[in-house]
């Protein structure tokens, strides 16, 4: 980068806010994907001032800025492909307020998501979003990419403890949107707007959060069943019945024997499925009471097993075995392509059945497991990117997958986004007019492309 | 080498567990980060900078990425691999002189760090204290003073007997293996070591011709130093018949344990070393899994623990120390939060990353004002010193402490006020105990004469 606008980034950010080492380079280069491209320099801001004049500097220049936190998301939304300025969150992590009154935390976009969960818990409020990376990833880039996790099927995804933000626009020019108040219907919803742009309308520097009260009891079941299309039909069968689980969480026999394999937990591996419920709430009977209707459905409706956990210690063991989905295959082969599509709970059995088909026809495993309750599945693609013939059948194993969960009334993306992987999908999924209408948003505030350009929308045809 | 330690699938959850990453908060200080640049490193895309390699000797080998990675890559191990390939291309003088010279040579320590025992029994310490002179000199400099316990009068290998009779009946012959830090500065908490180890039925077998473990050199990307350090320790220990080898210093327990693996390549060691790795057990351990005598005396105060990295994810022991220490009457046990976030001494970060260091140092502090405890105990002398320093730069009412020093004090039936750094256990100190300057002046001719008798 121009030497004298490193200086100019210094001037704003501080000698040590500013990194431009080739190794520095390096490291910001990746999120959680295989994907890389470097920045040009690293900028680390501590206040929203800083991040408005860094902007403000990169609009007058026509530099990139693509913002991130921790970096583990996984759309590879914040690598820098046009290179540009590496803007780096996490070094605003202050929690500003927690109004336990108003229930509500404001807080600085670094903040790590576990430790603003901590930090409320003490007092005993409740921050529900619960991406599995809430201890790597930040409240910025969960906005960002409005992140769910198992708890959201009850709870919701964080877009809904969004009470408001503030964005640096890519002028520079500071935008507060949002209140304390639950209710707000005096204009459009910006805060949402924001919610899950990825980076590419504007830098979200604070965040006001909306918190609930801390529930005190939680109770675990572990289904298992001979039957995949019977787990699939007591999720419903359950939901149905009137009982809302924290979470519902679904997984295959292929994904229950890479974790036996490797973690040997004493799973089952003559089962097709097994579903993992929770239920919590403050009265402690209910909860329980909850469990075990939850249980009795699934054991009239063709459970071969139901072990309820009859303690705290219990439960963990029980959740060690959803926990080790991920690492376990991360073991099993050397590269794998993990995917969120959503579909209708309806067509949860639909959707497996047909992942399988596409396994069989590429003869590569998809490991499926995810949160069945709402209909989101991580098909997993295993395979070895040496293996030049296995790599070369994971593109349009994936454009399979999504174009079934298209055809299934579902989306691409529960969860992670779109950042470059999924753009080639975008037409097919929202239609040329939704994306026209997004365009035109784009455009409206950020006129010059320079926030995160290239992410989120398919690459333009040339007239 | 492990090269699947390459294969790091960027997911980040290292970062929630680095104490380096959790400080500096930018990616370069991260163990994916380190791992990432490992890999461009070895791999030929980026230069073996001084940068590069610098970002590897950032790294405070807690062990914390290691244990934490799902993948189980073991990010800390690739740092410390890059520092010996640098080595190995292109090898520093000072370290050849430092690690290969004068560390594994006791009597050269002794000498070295002699002026550090006058500055203490000469009180010349105590008159800087109080004329004020530490505000005099650099914070770097002042806070290195901090670190040091009172210092023993004489190195305890000087004093300690080469075989120290179990208290009453012999049931176990046991290796004691003694530390230059244990040896040079917590000589007394060492004596406490044996004293608990004789009492429990314990013939202990000290050699005084114990040299380093080595693990300064091998955190120096220079295990190729180790190898004749390992192989002398090894055959001492194996002319003293022991059953097990037993040490106080979780650093040392660490590397020895890997003796195995350093000379796993060695047709004529490997085995012998295996052997000698597989005998040996932090005393903590040890004691916990033999009959251990219940203490008689009291110790009436709050006690929390600090886990050393070396002990916990380097060697697996955390529930023993803790154990041992509930052995005690009347001694409160108070968990500390985050008992194995590391404390930032990582041997000798306050020197080479100052900053970092006193950030990391900070966290823990905080978290062991919460306990509002009378002691903090923590068998690591890196930790000890670190800890030490940690209290008297926040005028904490804490004292460090070994958990085996508690368990001898509380042996003694003494009730604990302060512990005495000062002293040697009379059935130990051969010489006969004294306070005045004559005696320590002839100490330290003593120590002279020993030094031109040559190595």
């Amino acid at each position: 980068m121009d030497k004298n606008i490193l200086l100019q980034l210094k001037k704003i950010a501080g000698e040590e806010g500013v990194l431009s080492t080739p190794e520095d380079l390096a490291v910001y280069s990746y999120d959680g994907t295989f994907a890389e491209h470097r920045p040009d320099a690293v900028v680390l801001p501590r206040t929203t001032e800083q991040v408005s004049q860094i902007v403000a500097l990169a609009a007058r220049e026509r530099i990139p800025v693509v913002t991130r936190g921790m970096g583990s998301g996984l759309a590879a939304a914040s690598v820098p492909f046009s290179g540009g300025i590496a803007l780096t969150m996490t070094r605003m992590n202050r929690i500003l307020e927690i109004d336990t009154v108003n229930a509500t935390a404001h807080v600085e976009a670094g903040v790590v998501t576990a430790d603003l969960q901590t930090a409320v818990e003490k007092l005993g409020l409740f921050y529900p979003p619960d991406p599995s990376s809430n201890r790597q990833s930040t409240i910025g880039g969960n906005i960002a990419c409005n992140a769910g996790g198992p708890r959201c099927l009850k709870y919701g995804v964080t877009g809904d403890y969004v009470l408001g933000l503030t964005v640096v626009l890519a002028d520079g020019r500071v935008l507060h949107t949002g209140s304390k108040c639950i209710k707000d219907v005096v204009g459009y919803d910006l805060a949402a707007l924001f919610t899950g742009s990825e980076g590419t309308l504007g830098v979200i520097t604070e965040a006001l959060l909306r918190l609930i009260g801390r529930p005190r009891y939680a109770r675990t079941a572990l289904v298992e069943f001979v039957s995949l299309d019977n787990a699939c039909r007591m999720v419903n069968a359950i939901l149905l019945a009137g009982i809302l689980p924290t979470a519902l969480e679904l997984m295959d026999e292929t994904a229950i024997s890479c974790i036996e394999e490797a973690m040997h937990l004493g799973l089952p591996l003559d089962v097709e499925a097994i579903l993992l419920i929770e239920t919590d709430g403050s009265d402690e009977a209910a909860v329980l009471r909850e469990i075990e209707s939850a249980a009795a459905i699934c054991r009239a409706g063709g459970a071969r097993q139901v072990i309820v956990a009859r303690d705290e210690s219990e439960r963990t063991k029980l959740w060690q075995a959803r926990r080790s989905v991920s690492p376990a295959l991360a073991r099993k082969t050397p590269d794998k392509l993990g995917e969120d599509i959503t579909v209708p709970r309806s067509a949860i059995p639909e959707t497996v059945r047909l992942l399988k088909a596409i396994s069989a026809k590429y003869e590569l495993p998809i490991v499926i497991y995810g949160h069945a309750g709402d209909g989101n599945l991580h098909p997993t693609i295993l395979f070895d990117k040496r293996d030049t013939g296995q790599w070369a059948k994971v593109e349009p194993m994936a454009a399979e997958v999504f174009a079934l969960a298209l055809e299934l009334g579902g989306t691409l993306s529960g969860e992670h986004g779109v950042g470059i992987l999924k753009r080639p999908y975008m037409k097919q999924a929202l239609g040329p007019l939704s994306i026209e209408i997004q365009r035109r948003i784009k455009q409206a505030l950020d006129p010059l492309d320079i926030l995160n350009p290239g992410k989120v929308f398919p690459e333009k045809v040339s007239p | 080498m492990r090269l699947d330690n390459l294969n790091c699938i960027r997911c980040g959850l290292c970062l929630a567990v680095c104490p380096t990453y959790r400080e500096v908060l930018s990616e370069t200080a991260s163990p994916r980060g380190r791992a990432f640049l490992a890999r461009k490193g070895l791999e030929g895309e980026l230069a073996l900078s001084p940068n590069l390699i610098e970002q590897m000797y950032a790294c405070f080998d807690c062990l914390a990425c290691n244990d934490i990675c799902p993948v189980g890559i073991h990010p800390a191990d690739l740092a410390v691999d890059v520092r010996r390939v640098q080595e190995q291309i292109q090898p520093a003088a000072w370290k050849e002189a430092l690690f290969g010279g004068l560390i594994p040579k006791p009597r050269r320590m002794e000498f070295a760090t002699l002026p550090l025992r006058l500055y203490e029994q000469l009180g010349i310490r105590r008159l800087t204290y109080s004329l004020g002179l530490p505000r005099l000199v650099p914070k770097q400099v002042r806070d290195l003073d901090a670190m040091l316990p009172h210092l023993p009068q004489r190195p305890l290998r000087q004093v300690l007997p080469k075989v120290i009779e179990a208290d009453d009946e012999s049931r176990y012959r046991v290796g004691f293996f003694l530390g230059c830090a244990q040896s040079l500065i917590f000589a007394d908490e060492s004596a406490a070591t044996v004293r608990v180890l004789s009492r429990n039925g314990c013939t202990v077998i000290a050699p005084p011709e114990t040299v380093c473990c080595g693990m300064p050199a091998l955190g120096y990307g220079r295990s190729d130093l180790v190898r004749e350090q390992a192989q002398h320790n090894i055959a001492l220990f194996e002319q003293a018949q022991v059953e097990v080898i037993v040490t106080d210093c979780a650093t040392c327990g660490s590397t020895l344990k890997e003796y195995g693996h350093l000379l796993a390549d060695d047709n004529k060691w490997a085995a012998r070393a295996a052997v000698f790795s597989a005998k040996v057990q932090d005393v903590s351990e040890f004691l916990m899994s033999i009959p251990l005598e219940k203490p008689q005396g009291r110790v009436e105060s709050r006690v929390t623990y600090h886990d050393p990295c070396h002990l916990r994810r380097g060697q697996g022991v955390w529930q023993q120390p803790r154990a041992l220490l509930q052995m005690i009457d009347g001694l409160e046990f108070v968990e500390l939060p985050e008992a194995d976030w590391c404390c930032g001494s990582a041997g000798s970060q306050l020197i080479t990353h100052y900053e970092t260091s006193l950030k990391v140092l900070k966290r823990k502090t905080d978290n062991i004002a919460s306990t509002q405890a009378d002691y903090v105990a923590s068998g690591c002398p890196g930790c000890q010193m670190q800890l030490s320093l940690s209290v008297r730069r926040r005028v904490l009412e804490v004292q460090v402490v070994h958990p085996i020093a508690l368990l001898d004090r509380a042996y003694n039936k003494e009730s604990i006020v302060a512990i005495d750094y000062g002293r040697i256990a009379k059935h130990i100190a051969k010489s006969p105990k004294s306070e005045t300057r004559p005696d320590v002046i002839s100490a330290v001719a003593n120590d002279l004469c020993r030094l031109e008798e040559g190595d």
